[in-house]
């Protein structure tokens, strides 16, 4: 299953802060179907005849409307940057399995840099699924400098904790996010709580959040982030190193396999 | 109403649109995202006897005009592929095309014995046989085949002995003259000819100083290399008289004919895909209404009607 090739009105296209963009689709097909940590494939508009689809996580998905948040950085993006309100674009999806919809124990979101837009809405998810005296999601962020945090007042506004690091120090602690993210771990052992662990970002941080996961025996959600071709399977362009149910490790497809994985099947 | 149907050697296509082996998976990942009514046929992506875990990361980047890639030919194996991809396609897919099964190996043998199980396999889906002889992206694999004509002919020869399904042997453009490889097809008993392959390619980026690719090179295909495809099958239809399924650089109809008008019998949609999941059935809509508005009645009356 393909998705849907939808052509997707654009409602409303901002900057989110000097560098990335939050971009707002009608895309009722799309928005009905998809879930937290799926992302969709975009056909950019200006380039439609010159260049590959992108791939985009969704930040919000739902009432007929879907939500990117994407960083300025290359020819793609460039051209996306500058479709206007009202402009249609087509849009595939919703494509890959994403993260899982419900969490045991305290959610504990990871996100590097642009990397927390699909954790929004996998926030609103596991917010809208919890029981009532369910233990809300921590939201720890980091990015080089205050510049990289982005949609923080959405987060909160979600009623979501957050957890601020950057590399040098213009925001929250000093350092890297696994820095207040150790602290919380340090602090549910003692208490003897579990959690889960979800997290998007560059690699690094991911191969420290699985570690994490794996060296705790907590469930961990981890979103790679892959330069894709076709978003669909066919190519294998995608690929990432996975042990398998049988135990053998395969090549996996991002597109199709994940982009969510679990953190024990990663082969790093 | 046009008549869409071809025959391209002993494979009956109900259009004259196919898809290129590689870009269109195994057949099902586009299910819902094409109009596969439109499709002649189904290529799938190369399979070999064993396993194949293809090539080292990053497989792709995209270059002005077209994409280079080194997939490495990443794959099932033969067996499991017609166990489980076929009739999964077979699942996934209303009314589904016959497929040609495109086959690559590391020995002669290898190809005889891939393209003797997949016929033995005989899923009356599996249709046809398209031999990978010019893949720039795996070191033992279909290149070495594809660059001598008397290594070629052995290998055509091989697996023509191992399959009476139609044969077609998918060629490389980068040879200095097309016709030795060509006739060696034609003398080893293939059906017909697949042009072209990917032609070999690099990127390199300028501030890592390093190669792009995790395999260092690959094959370029998508708009830029269409005119080459159009040249090729230009001269392989000169001179010689195997039906021609034509790939490179067809986003539309227009770059379609254009092909046939060159020679080909049918044609195949690759890179285009990648961006507009549907675009083989709109060749196939914009073939028919080309026929139309010029009076050809058939399909067939395209191939090599270039005014000289």
């Amino acid at each position: 299953m393909a998705g849907f090739n939808e052509t997707c009105r654009v409602l409303e296209h901002v900057d989110a802060a000097p560098g990335y963009r939050f971009l707002v689709l009608a895309a009722p097909k799309i928005a009905a179907a998809v879930t937290a940590g799926q992302f969709v494939h975009v056909r950019v508009p200006g380039l439609e005849k010159t260049a590959l689809r992108r791939p985009f996580s969704v930040f919000d998905g739902g009432d007929g409307k879907l939500t990117l948040l994407y960083k300025i950085v290359g020819r793609g993006t460039e051209a996306l940057k500058a479709a206007p309100v009202g402009c249609e674009i087509e849009v595939l999806g919703p494509l890959g399995y994403g993260f899982p919809s419900t969490c045991d124990g305290v959610p504990l979101l990871v996100g590097g840099g642009f990397g927390v837009a699909p954790l929004h809405f996998l926030a609103k998810t596991l917010l809208a699924n919890a029981k009532p005296d369910a233990p809300k999601p921590i939201l720890f962020v980091g990015g080089r400098t205050a510049g990289d945090l982005l949609a923080l007042d959405r987060f909160r506004a979600l009623g979501v904790e957050v957890r601020v690091a950057t590399n040098d120090g213009s925001a929250g602690v000093k350092g890297f996010v696994v820095d207040p993210l150790d602290d919380e771990l340090a602090a549910l052992r003692e208490k003897g709580e579990t959690f889960e662990l979800f997290t998007c970002g560059p690699d690094g941080l991911l191969h420290a959040v699985a570690m994490r996961a794996t060296g705790t025996g907590m469930k961990g959600w981890i979103s790679m982030d892959r330069h894709m071709i076709c978003g669909v399977g066919a190519c294998f362009a995608c690929i990432q190193k996975i042990k398998g149910a049988d135990g053998n490790v395969f090549n996996a497809r991002c597109c199709v396999n994940g982009p969510v994985f679990k953190a024990e099947d990663i082969v790093w | 109403m046009v008549d869409l149907s071809v025959n391209v050697g002993g494979l009956a296509m109900r259009t004259p649109v196919t898809t290129a082996s590689g870009t269109f998976g195994y057949g099902a990942e586009y299910a819902d995202a094409l109009d596969y009514a439109k499709l002649g046929a189904v290529t799938v992506k190369g399979v070999r006897m064993e396993e194949w875990p293809g090539n080292p990361m990053p497989r792709h980047c995209e270059v002005f005009g077209g994409l280079v890639n080194a997939i490495g030919l990443q794959g099932p194996g033969a067996a499991p592929f017609a166990e489980h991809y076929v009739p999964h396609y077979a699942e996934s897919v209303k009314d589904a095309p016959p497929l040609i099964v495109n086959i690559w190996g590391g020995s002669v043998n290898e190809y005889a014995e891939t393209a003797a199980t997949l016929t033995k396999a005989a899923h009356p889906l599996i249709a046809a046989i398209e031999m990978n002889v010019s893949c720039p992206n795996v070191k033992a694999g279909g290149h070495t085949f594809g660059q001598d004509p008397k290594i070629l002919a052995e290998v055509v020869k091989a697996v023509r002995a191992a399959t009476a399904l139609p044969l077609f042997v998918k060629l490389a453009p980068n040879v200095p003259d097309l016709r030795p490889y060509v006739a060696a097809c034609e003398e080893a008993g293939a059906d017909a000819l697949s042009l072209i392959n990917t032609i070999p390619a690099m990127v390199i980026d300028v501030k890592t100083r390093k190669p792009v690719l995790g395999n260092k090179t690959g094959g370029l295909s998508g708009r830029c290399v269409h005119p080459v495809a159009v040249k090729c099958v230009y001269d392989a239809h000169r001179f010689s008289k195997l039906p021609i399924l034509a790939m490179g650089g067809v986003y539309d109809a227009n770059d379609a004919i254009e092909l046939m008008l060159a020679g080909a019998s049918a044609v195949a949609v690759g890179t285009a895909t990648f961006t507009n999941p549907n675009a083989a059935a709109e060749v196939c809509d914009g073939i028919a209404a080309y026929c139309e508005a010029n009076g050809f009645a058939s399909v067939r009356e395209l191939t090599g009607a270039l005014a000289e």
